[in-house]
Order: C-alpha cells, then structure tokens, then sequence
C-alpha cells in the first residue's frame, strides 16, 4: 500500500514538473516569436497542382491584436490591403474600390489561395492562454534537438482542437507543428526554418505550411526583411488608411 | 354490310351512345396521363441539361470526379482549342463554354458599406458573343421580369427573389465576393441589368447569371472553363448517341491520362441524372402501362356488358334464322366501330386537356419552398407522337377483346330453347 501510494504521488509529481515545463517552454516561445510591434516584408509562394505563384506583401503589426498588410505583386494583387483590428477582419479591393469585411464561414476561405486561412490569421490569442501543453517526448529534426509538445484546447473557440510541436531545445522557436481536428483527423502541418537572431531574438524566417485536405505542395511564406518594435503612425489601424 | 351497321349504330342510341361516351373518357384520360408524365418527367429532364448537365458536358477528368463541389481550381484551360477540336467531331452539337461557381452577392449602401447580402450560385456563360445560342437555351428573355438581358461588360442578372432579399433593382452595383481559380478570395463589380424568374425554386433562391467573359476576369480564369457543354442540333437528348460520343471523345485522350485530361460525360453519365433518365424510361413505361391495363379493364368489361345487354337481341336474331357466326362477327364489327369512334372523341379530347396542359401549365411553386431539388414550379405536358396513337390500344382493342369474350355465349345457345327464353 505504502509502495502504490508513493508511486502515484512520484507519477503526479512528475506530470506536474512535466505540465510546468510545458507552459515553461511556452513562455519562452512566446518571447521570442511577439513583440510590441514589428515590420515585415514577406513573399510567399503558393505550391498549386499546376503552378506556383509568389505573392509579395508589407505587414505592420502591434502586438498580437493589430495588422495591416499591404499586397505588393503580382499586378492582380497588388493594392489590395487587409486590416486585423481585434477580432474583425476588412479587405480592400482595389477593382472594386470596396472594403468588405470578412466574418462568418468566409474566414475559412485560404488566404490568396494559399494554405493559410483568414481564421488562422485572425486567431491572436496567446498559445498558453487556449491549450494545455504536455511534453509528450523528443525528437532530433535537421541535427536540432527537439522538445514534443502536445497541446490540447482549454477554450472550446478554437480552430484546432489539438496541436503537435516539436520545439528547439536551445533557441526556443518551434521548428515543426501538426494541427489537428477533435476526431483526431490531421489538417494542417507547419515547418519553420532559417532560424535567425533578430534584435537578440531566435525568429523562424521560412514557414512552409500545407493543408493536407487540399492539393498542391502547400505554402512558402519567406520573411525577407523584419523590424521590430518601430514606431508605427497609428492612423495605419483605421478603415480610411485602406483606401489610400 | 359496314353502312348498314353504322346506320344501326347511329339510330339506336342505346347501342352507341353511352359505350362511345364510356370509351372516349377512358382514351382521354389515357392520352392525357401519358402526356402529363412524359411533360413532368421530361421537363426535369431538360431543366437540369440546359442549366447544369447539357446534353453532353466536358470537363478535366479531376472536375469529373468532384463535380458537385464546382472545383474551378481543376478547370479546363486553352478552352478556344478544345472547343474547335469538339466542333469538328461533333458537328451535330453546339458547344458552349461555362463556369459555375458559388460565392456572395454584396450590395453596398451609398457609403460604399454592405447593406445587404447572401449566399449565390453563378453562372458564367456566353452571353454577349453574336450568334451564341445561350440567351435561348435558357429562355431568358422570357424569364425577365424586370430591367433588360445584359448587353454589355460588367453587366449581369439576378434571380427576381434574390434581387427583393438583398433590395437590389436594376442599374444597382453588386459586389460578387467569391474564389478565383487559384483559390484567392476575389471581389468583382456588376451592374445589375435585370432580374429574371426562372420557374425553379432552387435556382429562384439566388442566382447570378453573367457574360462568361466578366466571369472569366473576376476568377481569374483567362480561356479556362469549368465544363463546356453540347446541345445536340435538333434539340432532343438521345441517350445511345450521347453515351457513344462520350466513348468516342474518352478514347481520343486514351494516351494522356491523368487530373487534367479533358473527359466527356452525357447527361446519362452526370450523377443522380443517369438514375433519373434510367428512372423516367421505366417510369414511364409502368406508368402508362399500369394505365392502358386498368383502362382495359374497364373498356373490356364495358364490352362485356355491352354484349350482355344485347342477350335478348342475340336470341331474337337466333330465333329468326340469322347464322350464329353472322350474328358474332356484327357484334365485333360493331364494337370495332364504337371502339374507333371513341378512341378518335377520347385522343382528341385528351390531346386538346394535354395542350392545354403544355400551353399553360400547373403551378406547383407552393409545394416546391425551400426544395434543392431541380425540378419545374410550372408542370406542363408534353404531346408527343406516341399520344396521338396510344389512346387506340385500350380505346379498340380492349372494347373488341370484350365483345369478343362476351360473344362466346352467343355459340351456347340453343335454338330450342330460344322461344322458351323469349317468353320468360
């Protein structure tokens, strides 16, 4: 009895250090991957079933609440603008002149045929605020020793009930990442590369993204310049700087 | 011996009328019924192959596979050559490009903000190109209800009930926000031109019809199209032709198999419809079948009746030296008449309720709210030859079998006996 009763303590002991480690390494992601406000120029390529396409965009951002991105090529695109203020989510369109804000089921549609979804652009929450994480075991990825996190919703508003990430043991920066639906069905899978130090800061500048529902060879999303903490005008934020 | 049984005929009323009148109702109503269903089930038909199906569809084989998702990502491209190619082996169809797609119809208010808006089904198709049979196959001009057919850019209509949802009349500008090709979110301006009723609650719901030209632009779809469609030149779908012109056209891509080959498929071969024609052949067949049989019933037996009334008559004729052969042989002749004569009153009857059917219909929208089924609102009928003959099966052939039946008594009585019965 006494034996059966310091085993299960040890085991609880131990699943608590392991849970704490867990929101522990969250933490230090956190820090590394926000910032106040940052400046990016980015290009991402779009992987079709017959064709790839790259997109350039310019991104302010502030905090995890704030964006607005400016489309720069190719001539299809360019001058459409979208703009993040909170929860709600408008897109300007040059052709038509008109801001339209994107609500209801038109935030699953992928973002300029990518990967990526509006809904996954929109959810700004941190990662420890929504899941519970578990190291669940490690793994060496590219030479890199990883931590295996598995985060479970602790929220029922979530895009993904489940997530996998493998995390850099030494920097700090998740390398790859599942995400997966409550039946367990695999949705998306996420690999983050070129790991560089940015203003003292271990930050991924390559993420391919695929949607293993959809076709195609996924998402390059290529970061090729970031700035953090700028001063940003904060008449960017406004529905009028859309137009302009 | 023929004018001298007419005249019979004719002056006993009681020999003619109520037999002519019995089969005349039941040849009506036999015409009628069979071209009521060959209408209902025809129209259903044809409602589905001018708006979705065609006669015959080609589309990549990977569209093929998921059609009902309308996958414009898996669109056939350098459409201009295929087309040339299908027009040169099938000169006995007209082929025209399309593009479906589904998206939101976006009215703005005067500050250029949403006002209202709702879920669409579009249609992209040869609208504004001269001699394009399309404006025709969809009856369009007749579905108009207010404003005019585009006839320019930029220009489109809508369905009139979604057009009185989202509070849009013609001239106004609507916001399509919908999915390029590549899977962008798109946003493409169009002036309202009109708004049409197209007799479909499913497509009433909220339709957008525009030039596949403007639709080509706002989905990025530059010589691409969903699915070009074939109309065969006389108008009619023949389920044998198109199925081998499907072979034929499959067969010419034999060696290049893969997503994106071109792949033909005729009406037949297009989801529920290949059930559905199957369906509406054996319908039919049953249903005028079981008809023509229950009409035979009652013909047959009004012929039974018939000869049994005349049992007195029969045996006076007997009496009277008359052959029994002789006797059984007017009998038939007779009824060979009435049957004739009926079935000539009852197709005519049944052919003028069966156009009147066809002219103006049966409005059934009532029961159709809030169906997704393709299906006509307005039930018309359709005449078609068979109509014009059918109607002489049960009409004749049921009244003689019946006389004929009956007439076997004639054989089984005795002369003897005849006097002894006619006193009774």
């Amino acid at each position: 009895m006494r034996k059966t009763i310091i085993l299960v303590s040890t085991i609880l002991l131990f699943s608590n250090f392991a849970n704490q480690d867990a929101e522990e390494i969250l933490n230090r992601i956190e820090k590394n991957m926000s910032s106040d406000n940052r400046i990016f120029e980015s290009s991402m390529t779009i992987h079709g079933v017959r064709s790839s396409r790259t997109i350039t965009s310019r991104t302010y951002a502030v905090g995890d609440k704030k964006s607005f991105t400016e489309y720069l090529s190719p001539v299809r695109e360019q001058g459409t603008k979208m703009l993040k203020l909170e929860n709600q989510l408008w897109i300007y369109s040059p052709g038509t002149d008109r801001t339209i804000q994107i609500s209801g089921h038109m935030l699953r549609q992928s973002v300029m045929g990518s990967d990526l979804s509006y809904e996954d652009m929109m959810d700004d929450r941190k990662v420890s605020e929504i899941y519970s994480a578990t190291v669940i075991g490690d793994e060496v990825i590219e030479g890199r020793n990883t931590w295996i996190l598995e985060l479970i919703a602790k929220v029922p508003d979530v895009a993904y009930y489940k997530r996998k990430m493998w995390v850099d043991t030494e920097r700090y920066v998740p390398l790859r990442e599942e995400l997966y639906a409550k039946s367990g069905q695999l949705l998306k899978r996420t690999t983050l590369s070129d790991v560089k130090q940015i203003d003292g800061r271990w930050f991924p500048t390559k993420i391919v993204y695929k949607d293993v529902l959809k076709q195609g060879d996924g998402t390059e999303f290529n970061m090729t310049s970031v700035k953090f903490n700028q001063k940003l005008p904060e008449y960017i934020f406004t529905k009028a700087a859309l137009k302009q | 011996m023929i004018k001298f049984l007419l005249k019979g005929l004719i002056r006993d009323k009681s020999r003619s009328r109520m037999p002519v009148i019995v089969v005349s109702i039941g040849v009506m109503l036999t015409v009628l019924m069979h071209a009521y269903i060959s209408g209902f089930m025809g129209d259903t038909i044809e409602v589905n192959a001018r708006f979705f199906t065609g006669h015959l569809k080609v589309m990549t084989q990977a569209y093929a596979t998921d059609m009902d998702q309308i996958p414009n990502d898996l669109a056939l491209v350098e459409v201009d050559t295929l087309r040339e190619k299908l027009s040169d082996m099938f000169p006995d169809l007209d082929w025209s490009p399309r593009i479906h797609f589904g998206g939101l119809i976006d009215a703005p208010d005067e500050n250029g903000e949403t006002r209202s808006q709702g879920p669409a089904i579009g249609l992209g198709v040869d609208l504004l190109s001269t001699g394009s049979s399309e404006l025709n196959r969809l009856n369009l001009q007749k579905a108009l209800v207010r404003g005019k057919l585009p006839q320019a850019s930029h220009e489109a209509i809508l369905s009139d009930n979604f057009s009185l949802k989202l509070d849009v009349n013609p001239g106004d500008i609507v916001t399509l926000i919908g999915s390029t090709m590549d899977g962008s979110m798109t946003f493409y301006n169009f002036i309202v031109s009109g708004t049409v009723s197209l007799g479909h609650e499913a497509l009433d719901r909220g339709m957008i019809i525009a030039d596949i030209g403007d639709v080509r632009i706002a989905l990025n779809m530059e010589n691409a199209a969903g699915e070009i469609v074939g109309f065969f030149k006389g108008g009619f779908y023949d389920d044998d032709i198109a199925l081998e012109d499907a072979e034929m056209f499959s067969s010419s891509f034999g060696d290049r198999p893969g997503d994106f080959t071109p792949v033909m498929k005729s009406l037949s071969q297009q989801g529920e419809m290949g059930t559905y024609v199957k369906m509406v052949d054996v319908w039919s067949a049953y249903i005028s079948l079981i008809f023509i049989f229950a009409m035979s019933l009652v013909l047959w037996n009004a012929g039974l009746l018939g000869g049994l009334r005349r049992y007195g008559e029969v045996g006076i004729r007997l009496a009277m030296g008359e052959e029994k052969g002789h006797v059984y042989r007017t009998m038939i002749y007779e009824s060979v008449m009435i049957g004739i004569a009926g079935s000539v009153l009852g197709t005519a009857f049944g052919l003028f309720f069966a156009w009147l059917i066809q002219k103006y219909g049966i409005d059934i929208s009532g029961m159709m709210q809030g169906s997704s089924v393709m299906m006509p609102s307005v039930i018309k009928a359709k005449i078609s030859r068979v109509d014009f003959y059918l109607g002489f099966i049960p009409g004749v052939i049921s009244t003689v079998i019946g006389t004929m039946l009956s007439g076997i008594g004639i054989y089984k009585r005795q002369t003897a006996r005849l006097f002894k019965e006619l006193e009774a």
